[in-house]
């Protein structure tokens, strides 16, 4: 029974170990400087790279920041800092539904928003709904870590005289720092990988971007039209791509994990 | 007399005001000014509910005013003749979602009892981080992953297997493309496992000791100890987390609709191709000839918001004791 409940948890495993065998079995050898420097060519043609779509995820992912963290840390500083009781549990409540909604609702909601008023799609509308995805997870994992502050501190800075704003700027969000931007790395990494809702808020492009009004290409977005197409050399860089991503994802984690040693896991 | 006690007597403090705290340093709106921006920064949250609903309904007010409610029971999809109908979405919603559960909850469930009741520290925090490293490969991988390596072994072995020796049963008869309905189904398990796995080992652990020491004290066996004690004092966590899991699957879009086969009809079979309502999105929201279209896809959309967020509400109401509100958890 013990080696069945061992076989379970490996079987839970295994599709860690399978996707990425096939990522670096497939996409290591696409992997060459012209994938990370060259636009991608025409339908059908061979060679190409998706150079644009890494610039655009960067460039997302510095818009969505821009949105995701501002609120996202004042946010969850209210709730540690200023919230009653009521008031705490409901925002926390409504944080965790807002978790839940799927990923592609967001982009519909966008859409609606930045995209048909303006008549067009923008690499905006891609940022402003990566960053709404983000700030509900920025507030939760900000709040945290900011009740882990020690209430002596903020007494002994409120004994001295200071302002309760500088209380909080100064000295609990200081030495809360790490595990707020540990918070926001998370976040990170869980908004650089989706699709959904860049598929019409962002669109795609296969050329660079230079005005943030126009379409922008990102890693997802390319890897799933490249998937999805019936070109083989596609699916080659589709799998460069994807492991790119990963990549980046992974980068993301580690620093996280980094950050966060020394401090007790579960 | 009076002199002594004039000497020994406390000095008199000034009278203590009502705000006993001293003024502090500094404009005095300042603080106010912040409180109000930290307050405003949070109420986003309330904000963003109400307008994802609001805009999700805005959206399709021309198809729910033209099907109303014939729309979740017509199985017609056809944009060229503008008739629109939800039941294949929903029903494929559905039962990938089902399939899901029923691969990931047992693997999950039995992943978390190996963790928290067998597993030596030494083999417990490596699987631990290997299942977190699973829940942060994005879906698209798990798509891309699933058309070129899954499908084709499901087409290939699995689905053949099946119908040589379940074929008895509708489920598994009919033609073998390779997406389908149980394709959608295994990639939504593998993205919903993490979750269920690390709820199921909260839960469990949360069992107090104490139970275990008393099933073993009246003698039962280390099995009988974590059938008994364990797992039917956690039965209603263990139900939370299968619905957490359910809401993350109906959530599901890039993996599902790269898999599962788009095409929307019902079938009792499992080898047939289906849709569900985020991949129809995802396929034919750009693609949207007429406003009724559009209007229809933002249906759907409001349909998915609705039961996602009513099945998550739930999870969490039957999660609140184990985790204090909210799982904290990112996937």
């Amino acid at each position: 029974m013990s080696a069945a409940l061992f076989v379970c948890a490996l079987m839970v495993i295994a599709p860690l170990f399978l996707v990425t065998y096939f990522l670096v079995a497939e996409g290591a050898s696409a992997l060459d400087w012209h994938f990370f420097t060259q636009l991608p060519k025409p339908t059908g043609e061979a060679g190409g790279g998706m150079a644009n779509a890494i610039v655009g995820t960067f460039m997302l992912l510095a818009m969505a920041s821009a949105i995701g963290v501002p609120f996202g840390v004042m946010g969850g500083v209210y709730l540690a800092e200023y919230g009653g009781e009521r008031a705490s549990n409901g925002l926390r409540f409504a944080a965790d539904v807002l978790n839940g909604v799927p990923s592609i609702v967001w982009g519909m909601v966008v859409y609606l928003l930045l995209v048909v008023p303006f008549k067009t799609f923008s690499a905006y509308a891609g940022g402003v709904a990566l960053g709404l995805m983000m700030i509900p997870l920025v507030m939760r994992t900000t709040e945290e870590v900011l009740v882990l502050v020690p209430q002596s501190y903020r007494e002994a800075a409120l004994a001295l005289g200071i302002a309760r704003w500088k209380v909080i700027c100064v000295i609990v969000l200081k030495t809360a720092l790490k595990g707020i931007v540990t918070g926001v790395l998370i976040a990170l990494a869980r908004v650089a990988g989706e699709t959904a809702p860049l598929l019409f808020t962002a669109l795609g492009n296969n050329f660079w971007n230079h005005n943030l009004k126009e379409p922008i290409a990102a890693l997802p977005l390319q890897i799933f039209s490249y998937a999805i197409s019936p070109y083989d050399d596609w699916h080659r860089q589709a799998w460069a791509g994807a492991l790119v991503l990963m990549a980046m994802i992974l980068l993301l984690n580690l620093t996280v994990r980094f950050l966060s040693r020394g401090r007790k896991f579960d | 007399m009076t002199a002594l006690r004039a000497r020994f007597m406390p000095p008199t403090m000034p009278a203590a005001k009502s705000s006993s705290l001293l003024p502090p340093v500094g404009s005095p709106w300042a603080d106010r000014t912040f409180k109000w921006a930290a307050l405003l920064a949070a109420l986003t949250i309330a904000a963003l509910i109400v307008l994802v609903g609001w805009e999700l309904y805005a959206g399709s007010r021309l198809a729910i005013a033209k099907f109303g409610a014939s729309f979740f029971v017509s199985s017609k999809w056809n944009p060229v003749t503008n008739q629109y109908g939800a039941l294949p979405f929903i029903f494929g919603t559905l039962v990938s979602s089902l399939i899901a559960l029923a691969i990931a909850v047992p693997l999950g469930v039995a992943t978390a009892l190996f963790l928290t009741e067998l597993a030596p520290q030494k083999i417990r925090q490596p699987i631990i981080t290997l299942i977190e490293m699973l829940a942060a490969v994005p879906s698209v991988i798990f798509g891309m992953w699933g058309i070129f390596v899954l499908v084709p072994w499901l087409r290939d072995h699995l689905f053949i297997w099946l119908k040589n020796t379940l074929g008895f049963l509708p489920l598994f008869q009919g033609p073998i493309y390779g997406p389908s309905m149980m394709a959608g189904g295994i990639v939504v398990a593998i993205m919903i496992l993490p979750i269920i796995t690390s709820i199921s080992r909260e839960i469990l652990r949360s069992v107090p000791d104490l139970q275990r020491e008393a099933a073993y004290a009246l003698g039962a066996t280390r099995w009988e100890v974590i059938r008994i004690a364990v797992l039917s004092y956690a039965r209603r966590g263990l139900l939370g987390a299968a619905v957490l899991g359910l809401g993350r699957a109906l959530g599901e879009t890039m993996a599902v609709t790269m898999v599962i086969g788009n095409r929307p009809e019902i079938s009792a079979s499992l080898f047939a191709p289906g849709y569900t309502l985020a991949s129809v999105i995802a396929n034919e929201f750009t693609e949207a000839t007429s406003d009724l279209y559009l209007n229809a896809l933002f249906e759907l959309g409001l349909v998915l918001l609705g039961v996602t967020i009513l099945v998550n509400i739930a999870a969490q109401v039957m999660l609140k004791s184990i985790t204090g509100g909210g799982t904290g958890k990112v996937y």
